[in-house]
């Protein structure tokens, strides 16, 4: 096991070295942040000297190393533009994004879960027909137009629900909520829902699928043939045993979620890192970009590393050793 | 306003109502009844609270509600007197100003000439990304408590324009922050001034969190006789147009000086929104590359474009009318003239366009001896200009009809300029304000003047005349404003008749508003200035 775990962590170290040396590779072509930096009156060698000074003169090469040394040691700089430690600007914003993502998880396994049942056990009826045809839909309307749609809807003709930002928040230690004010509560719904609704659709044609497959599979003939209620078989066994892919994914799926909150968080000025991220890429801002990459690619990284831990701990076929005999036994 | 919010505010009234109805008369109960709040909807946060950390003119329009200049521009742009009360020129080179008396910072602390010394060498300072705002600046010192000189490089005329952007920060408050120095983004320390605020400006930064609300409060003690009647400015960024629009309608937010141009007849429709359009300062024109050879051709021994009357096909060729209606949604000033109205140097005479001639630019191409055109390549940006990526399109279509071949080369702004300084294109579009000066002279000597020492650094062309140059050396010592404003005029002038720009249109600005905003000064500069709008 030590040496499972050791591997597993070397791997994350790589992909996350891999991540910040493409997207230095990728700073090349955003453009120049010093032209944006200074005014209109800076005069030719103002500019030439600020880009001595911010190290932008120097090869991709050292730039980069220099970026890996300092983010080791803790330090990602200040931001070109907010003149912010990018640590604090990335900290300040990251309660807001991830509250956002757990109310879209905890919507998506709250919503997906049922319909998924229902559509697999009454799958001839009309509405779940309907479910399933508009879950197509829900994969793929983009979530930008379904942002603006919400907020035309419920905020400027129902006039329910704040069209942006976070409401109150209340600061807990570093961390800010908005899960306790009224209006905080209120402006997550129509972001949350936004982001849960892709997510939805997934939770509920796995969930489908699965209890699908398991509802063909003897044990529940059996508990049938015992006369156990139709309730207890769909719920207590056959959605039991579909849960264990449901979560797996829907770990998985917190940091795409957290990766791709950024078109939400744009519509809905919803003042998380995605937020920060697209405005860092409007102003060529690269500690503020590097940083966030690196950030989104540790808790990709570390999501994964831990589903990998829990699976070998829980599933001794998954274990090092025994790896080639579990490929027979799957 | 959203119902919670107003459910709040409720409740805090009715608490100070209580309060004031036990201790104070009815008076004062009704004026705390209507504490006036003014939600201001902005299409993006400012870089930072300090003024001197990004080059930004949007963060120092905000700013200028919470710090103030020596001097500052009135709501039709004219110069007026500010933190200082009068000022003389010793010599062509020395300028004196008086400062206002009994003038306070937020934190109490009295405004004198250190303070003015010490914030003109704050921002002048190598590590300063505005050291470019105050370019004449040699040294400053205190004459005694009230007054102060300033010695520029050589006798300069426009330092009142360039005093109008230079904030006067607390010295006191800048040494006991260890922020003497403006902030070194390479060095990597974050600096007091950046989410702290001290100014002597109308309003006062209350609270503030970046990308969601930054309050502003009235500054009581303020040394100018209030215009307006607000308590409380609510700063929130909203980046998406469409959430901006939406909020607006529904009442989240009470104004926005950026109302999309697309949304126009649907705010102008709802009763309770009012838009206010105008043209800005910003002069668009087509700048070509006058270098030795075409940066992206078929033509490849010599460059076309140096021929005159290939520059006047591609101006005969643009029929402006079709572009303002279409690419412009008919909202766009045309222009013949360089600068805008507004600017100094202005002339009505030059403000005419050389009309739509399809057949003339045939003409003029064949002469020029390319009957089957050339290719070219065009430098548009995605994200800068007022609809650039429409009216960018339209050209090359109607340069393409006269017989030119146009590459148009479209891509975010941060990605073009570093092309464009390095002068890899052959057409650009270019948008000018001359901003902060709002005068003639920024335009002539940052785009039009060849590059040498200080000027010309917009001269990413290589285009110039030595006409212009020596008329911009004069004007640039000349302290006689007539005589000035002759020389630039003169100098725009040759720049008109050998086409070495092709002038399009002053772009539209739109600002909209609840009908709970009473009135505001919309100057074509696209500032807000709060203090002097009033709310109902």
């Amino acid at each position: 096991m030590p040496a499972f775990l050791l591997k597993r962590l070397l791997n994350a170290a790589g992909v996350m070295l891999a991540v910040a040396f493409i997207a230095f590779l990728i700073f090349r072509f955003v453009g120049d942040p010093v032209e944006l930096m200074l005014n209109e009156q800076a005069s030719q060698a103002q500019r030439d000297e600020l880009r001595v000074r911010l190290g932008l003169d120097k090869g991709f090469v050292l730039q980069f190393a220099t970026f890996v040394g300092n983010a080791v040691r803790g330090d990602f700089g200040i931001s070109y533009r907010n003149q912010q430690e990018v640590f604090t600007l990335i900290a300040e914003r990251f309660p807001a994004t991830f509250e956002l993502v757990l109310v879209a998880t905890f919507l998506s396994l709250a919503i997906g879960i049922p319909l998924g049942v229902y559509t697999a056990i009454r799958r001839d009826s009309l509405l779940a027909k309907a479910l399933q045809f508009v879950s197509v839909l829900g994969v793929s309307l983009p979530s930008f137009a379904l942002g603006i749609l919400f907020i035309l809807v419920f905020s400027v003709t129902l006039q329910w629900l704040p069209a942006f930002g976070r409401g109150e928040t209340v600061q807990l230690g570093w961390w800010s909520t908005g899960l306790l004010t009224a209006s905080g509560r209120k402006a997550l719904i129509l972001p949350g829902v936004t982001l849960s609704l892709f997510q939805i659709t997934l939770v509920m044609r796995l969930v489908r699928a699965e209890m699908m497959e398991t509802m063909r599979t003897d044990f529940i003939r059996f508990a049938r043939a015992r006369g156990l209620t139709m309730r207890s078989v769909h719920f207590r066994h056959a959605l039991r045993n579909c849960l264990m892919p449901v979560i797996t994914v829907t770990g998985l799926q917190i940091g795409n979620l957290i990766a791709f909150a950024l078109v939400t968080e744009t519509v809905f000025q919803w003042p998380g890192m995605g937020l920060l991220f697209v405005q860092a890429v409007t102003f060529v801002d690269i500690p503020v970009m590097a940083a966030y990459l690196i950030v989104v690619s540790f808790i990709f990284v570390s999501l994964n590393t831990l589903v990998d831990l829990t699976y070998a701990w829980v599933d001794p076929r998954l274990r090092e050793d025994a790896l080639s005999g579990a490929a027979n036994a799957r | 306003m959203t119902k919670a919010s107003l459910a709040t505010k409720s409740r805090l009234t009715l608490k100070s109502c209580l309060l004031a109805a036990v201790a104070l008369t009815g008076a004062v109960i009704s004026g705390a009844a209507e504490a006036k709040t003014l939600k201001w909807g902005a299409a993006r946060e400012i870089a930072s609270l300090d003024p001197y950390s990004y080059g930004d003119t949007f963060t120092l329009s905000v700013l200028n509600h919470v710090y103030e200049g020596l001097v500052r521009y009135t709501g039709d742009l004219k110069i007026e007197p500010a933190l200082a009360e009068s000022w003389e020129t010793v010599s062509p080179t020395v300028w004196r100003f008086k400062l206002r008396q009994g003038v306070k910072f937020h934190n109490g602390n009295p405004f004198t000439a250190d303070d003015v010394v010490a914030s003109l060498e704050r921002v002048t300072h190598a590590d300063s990304p505005l050291k470019g705002n105050l370019p004449a600046y040699k040294s400053s010192k205190t004459i005694d408590d009230f007054t102060v000189e300033i010695e520029v490089n050589g006798p300069y005329p426009l330092l009142l324009n360039d005093l109008t952007n230079i904030f006067v920060f607390d010295k006191e408050w800048l040494v006991a922050n260890n922020s003497l120095l403006p902030t070194d983004s390479g060095k990597g320390v974050k600096g007091y001034a950046t989410d702290n605020a001290n100014g002597t400006g109308p309003f006062i930064v209350e609270s503030r969190r970046a990308d969601s609300k930054t309050v502003y409060v009235k500054n009581p003690n303020w040394w100018d006789k209030p215009q307006h009647n607000i308590d409380t400015i609510e700063f929130l960024p909203i980046a998406s147009a469409s959430t901006r629009v939406a909020a607006l309608l529904s009442g989240e937010i009470d104004f926005t000086n950026v109302a999309p141009l697309q949304d126009l007849p649907r705010l102008s429709a709802s009763p309770d929104v009012k838009v206010l359009q105008t043209n800005e300062l910003r002069t668009v024109i087509f700048a070509f590359n006058l270098g030795d050879k075409l940066f992206e051709s078929d033509v490849k021994d010599k460059n076309p474009l140096k021929d005159i009357r290939v520059r006047e096909a591609l101006y005969r060729a643009i029929d402006i009318d079709a572009v303002q209606k279409r690419a412009m949604r008919g909202l766009s000033r045309n222009t013949g003239a360089l600068i805008a109205p507004a600017i100094p140097g202005y002339e009505p005479s030059q403000d005419v366009r050389l009309p739509f001639d399809l057949d003339g630019a045939k003409k003029l191409l064949t002469a020029a001896g390319y009957p089957a055109g050339f290719n070219f390549q065009m430098n548009c940006q995605s994200d800068g200009l007022v609809n650039e990526e429409e009216f960018c399109q339209a050209v090359a279509a109607m340069w393409s009809r006269a017989g030119f071949k146009p590459n148009l080369s479209l891509a975010p702004r941060s990605q073009q300029t570093p092309k464009r300084v390095k002068g890899e294109f052959d057409v650009i579009s270019f948008g000018w304000a001359n901003e902060p000066m709002i005068d003639a002279y920024s335009i002539l000597i940052q785009v039009m003047r060849s590059k040498s020492g200080s000027g010309g650094v917009f001269n990413w062309g290589n285009w110039g005349d030595p006409r212009i140059d020596a008329l911009i050396d004069k004007a640039g010592v000349e302290l006689d404003t007539g005589k000035r404003i002759t020389m630039m005029q003169e100098a725009l002038k040759i720049a008109k008749t050998e086409h070495l720009f092709i002038p399009m249109h002053q772009q539209p600005m739109a600002w909209a508003m609840r009908s709970t905003v009473a009135q505001t000064v919309q100057a074509s500069d696209n500032k807000p200035r709060l203090w002097l709008t009033t709310l109902k």
